[in-house]
């Protein structure tokens, strides 16, 4: 930790302070500008047509009808489509999945574009797009989970998981007094953020504007830039906002391309907003999963092995396979550990990150997987975690850079009263006769970093600039950033600018793995500090000033002023160093990441705990979650209100997993049955009631310099199998499958 | 052909033009008349984000076509605010974060503002999740969605309370 936070640790400290979103007023009145709330003169409507089939090849469009549609302006199919720079079938950098840009007639999967239809309005291009009416060569699609033949995917990068032995597992299964051997399946799960996918594309001469959700700025910058053949420069995103990311809008998509390309081949700008049925398709989802886990212990209730095999839907032609087995890495101390992944290729898209990418389903079935471990060894599912936790990283034996995972289990247990719960199933019963059941499981995610710049500028009036290319996709940015940026600079909020959101300000690498604050804000912070140091090296240089000679290191910003760090009375305001220096600006530069050295130092985790408690109609087998109840660790919060917000809607998640979400494919078409919000379930408010959040204090001197985990995706490991075990100890029925609904009771399946 | 009709939106009367029976109030404010507030989400009357007031109702402005509109009043995001005084259910969002990404809030809240309006929910937590419950929020801020309408439906109770007094 810096001089200056350590040596002022509380006063005028931002950071800590549960602050309302800075973004708030914007966000209630309606003026906080969405990508597709832009709105430029002269601008066009694009309408991409989706494929109605899941694999062949497209024998006809009726371009002329389309384009004799009073509005339509034009129609851009295979045949005439300009070229692009860059091959959509490239994969030229991490972060590149391939996608479908009109770049031949082939269907790869249901709702992937294979036209687009630019119109004067929205209503034309609509009416347009459907009447292309487009012919087919199909063929039938492969579909499931059985729907070829399993592959083993090598290992190394995004969707890319392998195999990892830690210890012998043919020994671990001898060593073992009892066992389980169970399979768990989760469905294709598609992020769906309230916002769809959106762009407004205008070029002036060989430079565009994009006004695009982006939660990958400046690397999107360079991305665009090389499908279009232009230097990075000459692409400017705007992302003030975003409607919702989830991992979906990091990955450039076909109809993002396609409404880029029309607008240079139009010379109009143009704008594209997929239809939320357009949102099952080209823009990623979560594959499904089967896990098959086994389990052994010894007589004392050890593991001697946990043995974790995940089989995951990717596509045909691309390979993104959820690394569901990793979430048995790291969490408990069993003698042999194994993660092991195949893939199978069906007439999907491809997959990709959302929120919390394998963890989700890995840590559904490795909790509920505990649980049925811990039944049969007949003690309490909590207590068997204890005696499995792990004091260092299983197979590494690494250390952990914190882990307050006891207080977790401890202070979740104690809130939601989980002492004197029977071991035994349906023993528990409401007023109204409705079964009541207990169930809790354990939170993990990793605590990543990326790689981020900031700037930080101090100005001859006293106030500061601070900036750096953020994504505010809902976790908060705009506030938990400028907090740290304001601590950083020794200045209250309402003294700082913070400009973010755009690809002309320093890198602040990618909002997701949970790890934006702890990067963007790492950045920040060592942006603040040089801009102080220098600002230092001013005064204490100045023999007009009161600081003179006291030295570097002996000085500490506080509240708009330098003050000696043994004399608090010699002090002197920003703004009146800067002028007599001169009155030019003063400039920090910084920047953060992880060394590999740090990587190998420490195991890095945020951990929590979760205790659910669902009621069960006895009758007709209805499931309320009733109460739930997370306890967390995330290292250092920069502000309590918006992580418990950021913690509870991934609590919700973890409901919507166990509960609600699920795309149905229809095996014959491969078309998702369900491909809108009436069929595709997530929670309402009505599903959400008696949700409790705590933050369990952890300090990481290790983590990076201000101590940050993430809380973006833990809320959701931990609560599905926490609502999955509740729902077994209510009823006695145990599903091994997501979500859980009322037919898997009544069959008992 | 071309319709029009008569509209008063936030206050403001005006004749609106557009060329196209196929326009939906919904696509009438966002593209023809500079109101991109209100949010579209699935344009087919399920996740809510697109909820305005019409005639003091809760509607999906997706589902209703402009030129059925002919004389009514429509109350948008943009004109709940007076000046720079929010609406207590806009405050109170502020407050208690009933949003992460906002872009469902602007539903959100005219479904809180209709929702309060209606006069049956009161101040029970159940029937205020019962009667948001047509606005989806992906983020999942409906503790802090909840919260906040109880908090305004108590301060405008309270407000209304003082007045008649």
């Amino acid at each position: 930790m810096s001089d200056i936070l350590a040596l002022a640790p509380r006063f005028g400290s931002n950071s800590g302070q549960s602050l309302t979103r800075r973004d708030g007023v914007a966000k209630v009145t309606g003026t906080a500008t969405f990508a597709a709330d832009n709105h430029p003169d002269g601008l066009l409507y694009a309408v991409y047509v989706p494929a109605t089939i899941a694999r062949g090849t497209v024998t006809h469009l009726d371009v002329a009808a389309a384009k004799a549609h009073p509005g339509v302006v034009e129609v851009i199919t295979p045949e005439n489509r300009p070229p692009l720079a860059g091959d959509p079938d490239s994969k030229p950098f991490m972060f590149a999945f391939r996608f479908e840009a009109l770049q031949n007639n082939t269907v790869r999967y249901a709702n992937q574009p294979i036209a687009l239809v630019l119109a004067e309005t929205f209503e034309a291009a609509t009416e347009g797009a459907r009447l292309l009416n487009p012919l087919y060569d199909a063929q039938q699609p492969r579909m499931g989970l059985d729907g070829d033949a399993p592959f083993t995917p090598e290992s190394g990068g995004l969707g890319l998981p392998g195999t990892t032995v830690h210890g012998d597992i043919d020994a671990g299964h001898a060593a073992s007094a009892q066992d389980i051997d169970v399979t768990y399946e989760t469905p294709e799960q598609y992020h769906n953020a309230m916002e769809t996918h959106a762009v407004v594309a205008q070029w002036n001469g060989d430079h565009v504007t994009l006004d695009i959700p982006s939660q990958a700025i400046v690397m999107q910058r360079g991305a665009f830039g090389y499908y279009f053949g232009i230097p990075p420069e000459n692409v400017t995103i705007r992302s003030p906002y975003l409607g919702g990311g989830f991992g979906s809008k990091a990955i450039i998509n076909g109809p993002q391309i396609l409404a880029i390309l029309a607008a240079r081949m139009t010379g109009r700008p143009v704008k594209l907003m997929l239809s939320r049925d357009q949102m099952f398709g080209p823009s990623g989802h979560r594959g499904a999963t089967r896990q098959r886990l086994r389990i052994g212990i010894d007589t004392d209730h050890r593991m001697t092995v946990l043995d974790h095999n995940s089989l995951a839907t990717t596509s045909t032609f691309d390979t993104f396979v959820e690394s569901a087995a990793n979430a048995s890495q790291g969490l408990y101390a069993a003698g042999a550990l194994r993660s092991a992944h195949q893939g199978v290729r069906i007439d999907a898209g491809t997959p990709g990150p959302v929120r919390a990418p394998g963890e989700a389903p890995g840590s559904a079935a490795l909790e509920c997987a505990m649980d049925e471990m811990a039944y049969k060894a007949g003690i309490d599912p909590l207590e068997f975690r204890l005696k499995n936790y792990a004091e260092t990283e299983p197979g590494t034996g690494k250390p952990y850079s914190s882990k307050a995972l006891r207080d977790c289990y401890a202070q979740g247990a104690a809130r939601f009263g989980w002492a004197g719960r029977p071991l035994a199933p349906r023993q528990m019963t409401d007023e109204n006769g409705m079964l009541v059941g207990w169930g809790m499981g354990t939170a993990l995610f990793a605590a990543p970093m990326f790689a981020a710049q900031a700037r930080a500028v101090l100005r001859p009036d006293g106030t500061g600039l601070v900036e750096t290319a953020a994504s505010d996709m809902g976790q908060g940015a705009w506030t938990a950033l400028a907090q740290i940026a304001a601590d950083s600079l020794g200045l209250p909020m309402d003294r700082i600018e913070f400009r973010s959101g755009t690809s002309d300000l320093p890198d602040a690498g990618i909002a997701g793995g949970s790890a934006h604050t702890a990067t963007a804000g790492g950045a920040l912070h060592a942006a603040g500090t040089d801009a102080i140091r220098r600002l230092a090296e001013l005064a204490t240089g100045d023999p007009d000033s009161p600081l003179y000679g006291a030295g570097n290191a002996g000085v500490i910003a506080r509240d708009g002023r330098l003050h000696a760090r043994d004399d608090d009375t010699r002090s002197e305001s920003f703004a009146d160093i800067i002028t007599r220096a001169g009155g030019a600006e003063v400039e920090g530069k910084g920047s953060a990441s992880r060394t590999a050295e740090a990587s190998a130092a420490h195991a890095m985790y945020s951990h929590g705990a979760v205790f659910a408690e669902v009621k069960v109609d006895p009758d007709l087998f209805q499931i309320r979650v009733t109460r739930l109840v997370g306890a967390f660790a995330a290292g250092r919060i920069i502000n309590p209100k918006l992580t418990e917000s950021q913690l509870m809607g991934g609590m919700i998640w973890g409901i919507s997993f166990a509960l609600h979400e699920e795309a149905r494919f229809d095996q014959r078409t491969g078309r998702i049955m369900n491909a809108d919000l009436a069929g595709y379930h997530i929670p309402v408010n009505a599903d959400v009631s008696g949700l409790e959040v705590i933050t369990v204090h952890e300090d990481d001197p290790h983590v990076n310099p201000l101590g940050i985990k993430g809380v973006g995706e833990i809320g959701i490991t931990g609560t599905v199998g926490a609502i999955g075990n509740a729902i077994w100890h209510a009823t006695g029925t145990r599903v091994r499958h997501f979500p859980i609904r009322i037919p898997d009771l009544l069959t008992g399946a | 052909m071309s319709y029009t009709i008569s509209l008063t939106v936030n206050g403001d009367r005006r004749d609106v033009t557009f060329e196209d029976a196929r326009v939906t109030l919904l696509d009438l404010l966002r593209e023809r008349l500079a109101l991109p507030g209100t949010k579209k989400g699935c344009d087919r009357g399920q996740c809510g984000a697109c909820t305005v007031l019409v005639d003091g109702r809760r509607i999906n402005s997706c589902l209703t076509l402009a030129v059925t509109l002919d004389g009514a009043d429509v109350t948008t995001i943009e004109g709940l605010a007076r000046g720079d005084v929010l609406h207590p259910v806009q405050a109170s969002f502020v407050e208690h974060d009933g949003f992460q990404c906002g872009y469902c809030t602007p539903g959100q809240i005219m479904s809180a503002v209709g929702l309060i309006a209606e006069g049956d929910v009161g101040t029970d937590p159940e029937r205020i999740r019962e009667g948001m419950s047509g606005n989806l929020c992906r983020c999942a801020a409906y503790h802090g969605i909840t919260e906040a309408v109880l908090d305004a439906a108590r301060r405008m109770t309270d407000d209304k309370t003082r007045k008649s007094a």
